[in-house]
């Protein structure tokens, strides 16, 4: 600690890179009158990976690699991004099974991701069953994701225009049978933290964001919609199973209901978050009994995805296609110009803005990541506060450094 | 199965509202409206404009005040080298990406700025949200913002000395770990 001033009242506290609560490396240099906040300016970059240099050296289907690596929450969500906007660039309409299981697994990343942030922030503030609750549920869907793409963590799920393979047959006979027990857990939090005085005490009226502030502050996901601002990118620029007519046979667009909270304050956030859970958790009750048959992959003979293994190993035409596909003098031949894709990710607005300049590379792959964008306007919600509500706030503006830093 | 238009269909609709109140407003500048891939034929519905550097500014304060407009949430800044892209005249684009919470628009503002001394004003003025996307652009390109209240290094660190993601940096080579001195404990 030091004292800003000879004689002064004020004090200079850096907290982090290394304190538990802030659940990677961030940084706080504060100003402290007392207790009270007086200043507070957030250093990040310890974390910083040079990520959109290596998506400018890596092809489209290798950079998803990289994907994984930024919100470790839920790592398919951000895989999906990415493939969204490689598609949006390419111009390929996904075949319907596709489409359904790339639903599915952004739902289930999304209700991984909130688990895991409404656990953090409640162990946060001393509430340590939650958070191992959350944690059991976290385990179901990780092994969720084993039996469909064999990785827990680093899913890397997607390719151009598909997915790396298909589910096996008996995975969503597995969604099913486990998902009343995801969904069991959604209460416990519930009975747990919501009508929980600590709790209560710790998050009401702690780093309140009024409406015309998240905006201004460019604030998406959750943290926006508990201020009040009705913005989700499923239902206002629908993709996947969300848009109308996503089967190529006018079905109407998967519903769900988009929970908003006025308060904008941490409570707020985490009631937001406990009811997309309950949303996105009724998302997947629809879906997983009408996956439709069909290929996974668009397109076969326009040398955009990779042939199946079966076809690679016993024809020649699937090995010379493989061998078109990842030669690194061959590969990706996509339209000259740009694009942005979006998807609604657990912590907001997950966008590539991806320039071709018809390489099999992308020229440039930027990454509008959420975190970044709602950690900004933290040194405004924290001013005034205690240091211990310091917590509560990072907690329930679920700051990922991965993705914040990249 | 190439013939559906991908995704954000919601916006396309009457896109040039923006663009048209632009040109009405700003006579004298050609905003170039595009779509954002102009080789293709599919129209994704991402139009984007060129803005002078002079007027950004103004512009700026425009889109988000015209209530025809009414860009009231800045998405994302990014920035752009061009230095190796085929057919581009100029290096630095800077690039805004608007929304309009209101009608549910997207549009995409492309500055275009030059070396020595690339420098845009800021947008920290008009959306709050812009501080530390420029702080980003102005570490890893450069790319200086003229009024921003906190124009330091982000990502990187003070003393890094370059820009990493302009194209002429290399992928390895520069600014490795290996060639920074190590401190122990003891030579601290």
């Amino acid at each position: 600690m030091i004292r800003e001033e000879p004689g002064g009242d004020r004090w200079t506290l850096n907290f982090g890179p290394q304190h538990p609560a802030t659940h990677g490396t961030l940084h706080l240099k504060l100003v402290l009158d007392g207790e009270r906040i007086v200043r507070c300016v957030p250093e990040i970059g310890y974390l910083h990976c040079g990520f959109e240099k290596l998506g400018e050296h890596l092809d489209y289907n290798q950079y998803v690699v990289v994907t994984d690596r930024m919100n470790y929450l839920s790592p398919a969500a951000n895989n999906l991004a990415w493939h969204h906007a490689c598609e949006t660039l390419f111009g390929i309409d996904l075949t319907p099974r596709c489409k359904v299981l790339r639903t599915l697994y952004a739902e289930l990343a999304r209700v991984l991701d909130h688990y895991l942030s409404v656990g953090a922030a409640a162990l946060d503030l001393g509430a340590l069953t939650a958070f191992v609750y959350g944690f059991n549920e976290r385990e179901i869907i990780y092994d969720l994701f084993e039996e469909a793409c064999g990785a827990r963590f680093t899913t890397s799920i997607s390719r151009v225009g598909g997915l790396f393979r298909d589910i096996p047959p008996t995975w969503p006979a597995a969604v099913k049978a486990n998902l009343p027990r995801i969904g069991d857990c959604i209460e416990e939090l519930e009975k747990l933290l919501v009508s929980n005085r600590i709790f209560i005490e710790r998050t009401k009226g702690i780093g309140v964001v009024s409406h015309d502030d998240a905006i201004d502050w460019s604030l998406t996901g959750p943290a926006a919609r508990a201020s009040g601002v009705k913005r989700d990118l499923r239902k206002d620029e629908p993709y996947l199973c969300f848009a109308p007519g996503w089967d190529g046979n006018g079905s109407s667009p998967v519903p769900f209901k988009v929970p908003i909270a006025q308060g904008g304050d941490c409570y707020a956030r985490f009631l937001v978050r406990l009811e997309e859970m309950r949303q996105s958790l009724g998302i997947i009750r629809l879906l997983i009994d009408n996956i439709p048959p069909g290929p996974v992959n668009a397109l076969p003979d326009e040398k955009l995805t990779l042939p199946d293994k079966r076809e690679i190993y016993f024809s020649i035409e699937g090995l010379i296609h493989h061998f078109e596909m990842v030669m690194t003098n061959r590969g990706f031949t996509p339209p000259v110009g740009e694009a942005y894709g979006s998807m609604e990710t657990a912590n907001g607005e997950l966008g590539y803005y991806i320039v071709s300049d018809g390489g099999r590379c992308a020229y440039r792959a930027r990454c509008r990541p959420p975190s970044l964008m709602n950690y900004q306007a933290f040194s405004a919600m924290i001013e005034g506060h205690q240091i211990s509500d310091i917590v509560a706030v990072l907690g329930s503006m679920n700051i990922i450094a991965g993705e914040l830093d990249r | 199965m190439r013939n559906g238009v991908v995704a954000d269909t919601a916006q396309q609709a009457d896109q040039p509202v923006a663009v048209g109140r632009l040109q009405a407003k700003f006579g004298d500048i050609d905003f170039a409206p595009a779509e954002l891939m102009s080789s293709d034929d599919k129209r994704r519905g991402q139009i984007s404009v060129r803005v002078p550097v002079e007027k950004l500014e103004a512009v700026m304060r425009f889109l988000r005040d015209d209530r025809e407009c009414a860009f009231d949430m800045l998405v994302d800044v990014t920035c752009i080298d061009y230095l190796d892209y085929p057919g581009a005249t100029d290096r630095f684009g800077v690039t805004y990406s608007l929304l309009s919470l209101a009608h549910n628009r997207r549009l995409w503002v492309k500055c275009f700025v030059n070396d020595p001394d690339p420098e845009v004003p800021t947008m920290t003025g008009i959306w709050k949200g812009a501080d530390w996307p420029e702080r980003e652009v102005y570490d890893l390109f450069g790319v200086r913002f003229a009024g921003h209240p906190d124009l330091r290094r982000i990502m990187t660190w003070e003393g890094f000395g370059s820009h990493p993601l302009r194209k002429e940096y290399p992928l390895e080579g520069r600014g490795e770990r290996e060639n920074y001195p190590v401190f122990t404990r003891r030579s601290a």
